[in-house]
């Protein structure tokens, strides 16, 4: 192996203006790179990993500027390359694939087009031994049909191959450094493993280093050989990946490796604690079924089991190749399962599994096309009026994305009061106690409560929307990938507050999910959906360590980093 | 299999004091906090857009409200033997070719002009913000019903339109009086001006609909009216409101082009645009520019200020785009 080094990064500072204010993203950044060679970059959002390549490969926006230290590329410093320089360095030196492949194509353009327009522009081909050299790089980012796909657009194909096309473009003029910035975060997980697989192999064989930027710190350490972590703008902790991961030395990356779902959820200390948690939430809920089963006023008679799903299915109409056609899209597919009182059950897919589906139609959001969802004992489509208000009391939900699941133009305290007014419960000074009372709950300052949404980072903002599905004292939560936005601390936090409101309060969750690790930290039981139908049900344990279907068994071997504590 | 590390790649651990650790996901709170209108005063206070146009609305508010505060002529006393006389005491800008003040003219003609200008805005804007927002919020077939007979609306010129329905309003009531004359180009110009807030509020409102805050509060069991009304229309309402005050202004220099065609405001209402009318044949035969002058630049200025006031009022109020 050669030792000379491909890339090296020098002391490194990037700073960002605004009103001619200096802010620094990136402070003092060393890193080195060698041919062919893996070096992976790990970090949460605003660690300041996106900003350091970009910087590499002179792409920072208007107001980022380099302002200390080198770049080292090949022999030569490009830190202060002109736009020209950085131009003719693009491409065939370094290659980009970026994050987002759902708007990373141009969806005016064929597939085919955009992967030729990058060989034109950097002189490797033009004309017909350009086509011919865009189906060949199709054809080694493994789509098959490549005369056609060359000749769709970007609508047609899925986001995985997508991503194919842009790792075929970020190849095509052969660069000697690839960056590949969150190239699957957008990406189902087998369809990331299938992927990164591919990438692997194809760097491997064309000897490209790959500088790979990513939030999972489990995929780093499997993908790469050598790993540096970074943490708001200064790299605190580099070296050779496994060793990383088994002793992390400074305190962020072990509180890294301790949450990293992927990895934390091997431990058998998490399981434990999750079985006391279990126990006491039942005792919970059955203390609080024994009431309802009594009091006037609820929906509910009491019973064990709180939500009985049966056979539930929804077709959704849509319009066929003719106007007067249409046709069906059976999104969920006869779907039966049940919730204990006082436990989690999760419903794990992967894109365009249903789960969603099945989230809002049990929450009254979807009429199903058939089937029923009965809420402890009544059937919630035979509801009207006072008692399917009293039922949305019962039932509440919290979703995805933090940033829009908050009215941005309610403040804290008006967003958790809203269900409180909605249900004109209690006067105002006993709504603010109980807005004061839920803040508590979910570990928020009362002084954020006059805050709007904006002012709030994902973390909080979750916590928020919690808070205010709280409100109303509901006896079920239905967590719609509720902390799948969120950095893995945060996320880690979450799950916690979650484990901690179940036991405090009896809550029975309905946890929705694309990520098999998060579920082992917080559910009983496990529902697996494929293409709108159940291929598996059974217990959190079960799933874990006995999967019976292969598509469990493909889903659990998809989570990257998954054997890297437990083997080595 | 234990490689040898390759020069600069060696273990490094940062050292810990360098790089103190937060709490996880903390965000500093530490100003006081704010209600959404204090908030929104800070905001505006810092903008000088703000204090620009507000002077000069706050300055146009006096001008509607006393006149004769700032002039002591009478616009309406004319003699012919001042016709496009010079500037005096007492007169500033001169004398039109019917001998009277340009100044006053100018001065009292501000209520009639503003007064069709944000009239109109308000009707167009209700109008077209609420069946825009029905449009987007039903769907299907009430959808379908308002964006057709919008897009027929939105077909026809809106001077052409205003043309037809003001000569024909001539011909049935020759002599409205102030009132009479204002509310005829309102309606006119209001009956035709809406399609384009329709078409606006439709998309914002499309949009806004899928966001998650509006099923989370359908969760906690809010009405759809609730919906609308508190979550949906606030949010998508600031594309209406920035639309609106640009329209605004439009719509006083489309009273001016009516009163010029002598369809618009009766001639025996003062208004910008019968000035601006009658100068335009001074203008052309290149007797006096001054004449047009005046009101032209009251115009430009009115509808200026109402633009400038309308972007900065909708940034303050609008806590999305206020940065931390």
């Amino acid at each position: 192996m050669s030792l000379q080094p491909l890339l090296e990064v020098r002391d490194l500072d990037v700073s960002f203006y605004s009103d001619k204010k200096a802010i620094p993203a990136v402070r003092g950044a060393n890193l080195t790179v060698y041919p062919g060679q893996t070096v992976a970059i790990v970090g949460e959002s605003g660690s300041g990993k996106s900003t350091t390549a970009h910087a590499i490969i002179g792409l920072l926006p208007g107001t980022g500027k380099i302002v200390g230290g080198e770049i080292i590329f090949d022999g030569k410093d490009i830190a202060h390359s002109s736009k020209k320089g950085f131009q003719a360095l693009r491409g065939d030196q370094i290659g980009l694939v970026p994050q987002d492949p759902m708007t990373n194509l141009n969806p005016l353009w064929r597939v085919g087009d955009q992967i030729k327009e990058a060989l034109v522009a950097n002189d490797i081909a033009k004309g017909s031994d350009a086509d011919r050299r865009v189906l060949a790089l199709l054809e080694e980012a493994g789509l098959g049909d490549v005369e056609r796909r060359a000749r769709q657009y970007p609508h047609e194909f899925s986001g995985g191959m997508r991503q194919r096309a842009l790792i075929a473009m970020g190849l095509a003029a052969r660069p000697k450094l690839l960056i590949a910035d969150e190239p699957t975060s957008a990406l189902d997980v087998t369809v990331q493993k299938q992927i990164l697989d591919h990438l692997d192999g194809l760097t491997d064989e064309l000897g490209t280093a790959v500088l790979l930027i990513t939030h999972d710190l489990g995929l780093a350490a499997e993908r790469a050989d050598h790993i540096v972590v970074m943490y708001r703008g200064s790299i605190v902790e580099s070296g050779p990946a496994l060793e990383i991961l088994k002793n992390p030395e400074h305190p962020y990356t072990r509180r890294l490796v301790s949450s990293a779902p992927s990895i934390a959820s091997q431990r058998l200390s998490s399981v434990k604690a999750r079985e006391e948690v279990r126990q006491q939430a039942v005792q919970t809920a059955g203390e609080i079924a024994a009431e309802i089963a009594t009091a006037e006023g609820v929906v509910g008679k009491g019973e064990n089991e709180i939500i009985v799903v049966d056979g539930l299915t929804k077709v959704f109409m849509l319009p066929g190749d003719r106007p007067w056609r249409k046709t069906e899209l059976r999104a969920v597919d006869d779907v039966s399962f049940s919730l204990r009182r006082g436990t989690t059950t999760a419903i794990v897919g992967e894109s365009g599994s249903g789960k969603s589906t099945v989230a809002r139609m049990v929450l009254g959001l979807l009429k199903p096309t058939a089937g029923t969802v009965l809420f402890d004992g009544y059937d919630t489509a035979q509801l009207k009026g006072k008692r399917q208000m009293a039922l949305r009391r019962q039932m509440q939900p919290v979703f995805q994305n933090p940033y829009a699941s908050l009215d941005p133009m309610y403040s804290i305290y008006k967003s958790i009061e809203e269900p409180l007014e909605t249900h004109k419960i209690g006067s105002a000074k006993e709504r603010e106690a109980k807005v004061r009372d839920l803040l508590d709950k979910v570990s928020l300052p009362t002084s954020l409560m006059r805050r709007y949404p904006n002012e709030l980072s994902g973390g909080q903002r979750q916590r928020v929307a919690i808070a205010r599905a709280l409100a109303l004292e509901p006896e079920v939560v239905v967590l719609d990938e509720a902390v799948s936005a969120l950095d893995v601390l945060v996320q880690a936090q979450i799950l916690e507050l979650l484990n901690d409101l179940q036991a405090e309060m009896g809550l029975s969750y309905l946890f929705i999910t694309h990520d098999l690790a998060v579920v082992r930290q917080i559910a009983d039981d496990v529902l697996v959906m494929q293409n709108g139908k159940v291929v598996e049900a059974a217990s959190v344990n079960e799933v874990f360590d006995n999967p019976g279907e292969s598509y469990t068994r493909r889903l659990l071997d998809a989570i990257p980093g998954r054997d890297l504590l437990t083997t080595a | 299999m234990p490689k040898p590390t390759l020069p600069g790649q060696e273990r490094y651990v940062a050292p810990i004091d360098e790089t103190p650790l937060a709490a996880v996901d903390s965000v500093q709170v530490d100003e006081a906090p704010a209600s959404q209108w204090k908030e929104a005063w800070k905001q505006l206070r810092k903008n000088p857009m703000f204090w620009v146009s507000s002077v000069l609305l706050t300055i146009l508010t006096i001008i509607i409200i006393a006149p004769g505060l700032f002039t002591n002529a009478d616009p309406r006393f004319c003699e012919l033997s001042n016709s496009l006389g010079p500037a005096e005491a007492g007169h500033p800008f001169g004398f039109d070719k019917q001998g009277c003040d340009v100044w006053a003219r100018t001065l009292y003609g501000a209520r009639a002009s503003v007064a069709v200008g944000v009239l109109t805005t308000l009707v167009v804007a209700l109008l077209g913000g609420l069946t825009g927002a029905l449009a987007g919020f039903k769907g299907g077939l009430s959808d379908t019903f308002i964006s057709r007979v919008s897009d027929i609306f939105f077909a026809i010129p809106l001077l052409l339109a205003a043309i037809v329905c003001l000569s024909a309003v001539n011909n049935w009531f020759p002599d409205r009086g102030f009132w009479g004359g204002v509310l005829a180009v309102v309606a006119a110009l209001g009956l035709f001006g809406w399609p384009q807030i329709t078409r606006i509020m439709r998309g914002s409102v499309l949009e806004v609909k899928n966001y998650e805050f509006v099923d989370a509060a359908r969760a906690i069991g809010a009405s759809n009216q609730r919906n609308l009304w508190r979550h949906i229309v606030p949010n998508a309402i600031s594309p209406v409101i920035v639309t609106s005050t640009v329209s605004l202004g439009i719509f006083i220099v489309a009273e001016a082009t009516l009163s010029f065609l002598g369809l618009g405001l009766p001639f025996s209402v003062v208004s910008w645009g019968n000035d601006i009318s009658s100068a335009q044949e001074l203008v052309r035969s290149g007797t006096s520019l001054n004449v047009m002058f005046v009101p032209v630049t009251a115009l430009v200025l009115t509808v200026l200020s109402f633009i400038l006031l309308g972007d900065s009022v909708r940034d303050a109020l609008d806590p999305k785009a206020r940065k931390r």
